[in-house]
């Protein structure tokens, strides 16, 4: 694969309502394979950034590339799985039925499906609920129904919105290591958002750090530590001079943010 | 692995109906309690027959009268079916109309509230100007009571999903008959069952008071009114009963359906 799996050039966002500039300038290569995160304070932009690559926001301007086609047609031909905040789980659908939604949509037929929907169930390890339905299910159970539908249709990209925000640290942690296990099987490119330093250097090959008020791209490190990840990794100390990196990198831009604020009074 | 307790959905159907028949017990004690302190009542205040008939009364005239008073219930329960049919499809159709084109919906939605809010009753001795003597101005007054808390309600449901679930079709390419026909509609059902049984005791009672002014004399509206004019209240009242079971029984069927229905969603299997 030649092209880049995501290639953004020159990219800004100003949103009509007050006039807030979300996105300035914004430029970044993602090579296929690749696990990035972005991470900053809210309000940077790292959502917005994120679905501007999905084709869900119009960039105000600038390009966004998604495997050498425009964003546009990358989500018309389908070739990203994302993953919000929240589960977003249909109630009236089964497990089984949520993690065929994008194969509906595509146009698979029933016994493709049934069969993909095995294979993803025991991928995300929920066999044996295929037929609950999602209030019937733990926090973190429907974080992995929602990466299993994701996964479903095999996207070369994989868009993930803060998708353990919501969970206790135990749960975020062991889902964590499921999801690499899940991007190694796969061989898919990950763009993840979040606002946990700890999760962005266990996660990640690179982290985008951002900062807020234009939301710009403050900085880029690439994290180090020995593939694969294991438990034992949140103990190297790399993990946590990479942690400290990000940390500084996060709280530079905070602090030289808070001058220039006092200037102004 | 934290896993959450869960139990087959089938079994906790099951379960759900025979707590249903155990629910039931408090409020039939309460019914028989009710009945016998009425019958006392009379009895011991002496009260007249024609401000409230006993309910053994009512009781034996319903028995008497049943022939007559069932053709007279059958014949109102189709005047408000056929309402109800009517005002409820208009309304699902208007919905969707609306719901699809967002425009039209918000400027017509003050009107609709506003709709809401007219005394449809009031129109019924018009409607007999429109409709006819005969059934077609019952089923009028009964479908217009229909049509506007099942449209406002319907059109609730369709548009309030959230975002997320929008923006989740729009990343698999889905067009809006898609996202219509997999998250507004499956989303608006609990908000159009709601607006269906509120619609199916509105039908019954346009139906009802429409025939007040005038109609077939096979009608309950008729038989009440004729037998209150002749002082013949144990039949009005018997008339009144059986208007109260067909109207129950409506409600029960929708809800019935509703439960099969929306049985995906988080509260049905214990109940409401």
């Amino acid at each position: 694969m030649s092209a880049a799996a995501v290639t953004i050039a020159g990219l800004t966002k100003t949103f009509q309502k007050g006039g807030t500039t979300a996105l300035q300038e914004i430029d970044l290569e993602l090579q296929p394979g690749e696990f990035v995160s972005l991470i900053g304070p809210s309000g940077c932009g790292k959502s917005t950034l994120l679905r501007v690559i999905a084709d869900l926001v119009e960039p105000t301007g600038g390009t966004v590339h998604v495997g050498g086609k425009t964003a546009h047609q990358a989500r018309v031909d389908r070739d990203y799985g994302m993953v919000f905040q929240e589960a977003v789980l249909y109630d009236w659908r089964t497990v089984a039925k949520n993690i065929a939604l994008p194969l509906e949509l595509a146009g698979w037929n029933r016994r493709r499906r049934a069969e993909r929907v095995g294979e993803m169930v025991d991928l995300v390890e929920l066999s044996g609920f295929e037929n609950h339905h999602p209030w019937e299910l733990s926090g973190g159970m429907q974080m992995r129904v929602a990466i299993a539908r994701a996964l479903s249709f095999d996207p070369k990209l994989l868009l993930m919105d803060e998708p353990f925000g919501a969970l206790d640290e135990m749960t975020r942690e062991r889902l964590n290591l499921e999801l690499l296990r899940i991007w190694e099987a796969s061989g898919s490119t990950v763009v993840f958002v979040t606002h946990s330093i700890t999760e962005a250097v266990f996660l990640s090959t690179r982290v985008v750090v951002m900062s807020p008020r234009p939301g710009r791209i403050a900085g880029i490190v690439e994290i180090d530590l020995p593939q694969p990840r294991s438990v034992d990794t949140r103990e190297e100390p790399r993990f946590f001079e990479l942690a400290t990196e990000l940390r500084e990198l996060l709280r530079g831009r905070a602090v030289k943010a808070a001058r220039v604020e006092e200037g102004v009074h | 692995m934290s896993t959450v307790v869960v139990s087959a959905p089938g079994r906790t159907l099951a379960r759900g109906v025979g707590r249903g028949l155990r629910d039931w017990i408090p409020a039939l004690v309460i019914l028989v309690a009710i009945l016998v302190g009425w019958e006392l009542a009379i009895e011991v205040f002496d009260v007249e027959r024609f401000l409230l008939p006993k309910p053994s009364a009512i009781a034996a005239r319903f028995w008497e009268e049943r022939e007559t008073l069932w053709a007279a219930g059958w014949f109102t329960f189709q005047e408000a079916l056929w309402g109800f049919a009517a005002g409820c499809s208009a309304a699902i159709v208007a919905a969707l109309v609306l719901a699809r084109f967002r425009t039209l919906g918000t400027a017509l939605m003050p009107y609709f509230i506003a709709g809401n809010a007219i005394p449809i009753i009031a129109f019924a001795p018009i409607a007999i100007a429109w409709f006819g003597i005969d059934k077609g101005s019952k089923i009028a007054i009964a479908g217009l009571l229909c049509f506007f808390p099942v449209l406002v309600n319907t059109l609730k449901g369709l548009t309030s999903v959230k975002p997320s679930s929008i923006e989740l079709m729009r990343s698999y390419a889905a067009g809006e008959t898609q996202i219509f026909r997999r998250v507004r509609i499956p989303n608006s059902l609990p908000y159009l069952f709601a607006s269906l049984k509120v619609a199916s005791v509105l039908a019954m009672i346009g139906a009802i008071v429409a025939e007040y002014f005038g109609g077939s004399l096979t009608s309950l509206g008729i038989q009440i009114k004729s037998a209150s004019a002749l002082f013949n209240f144990e039949t009005a009242w018997a008339a009144i009963l059986v208007a109260c079971i067909l109207g129950m029984s409506f409600y029960l069927a929708i809800a019935l359906v509703e439960r099969i229905v929306t049985r995906w969603y988080p509260s049905a299997p214990r109940g409401r």
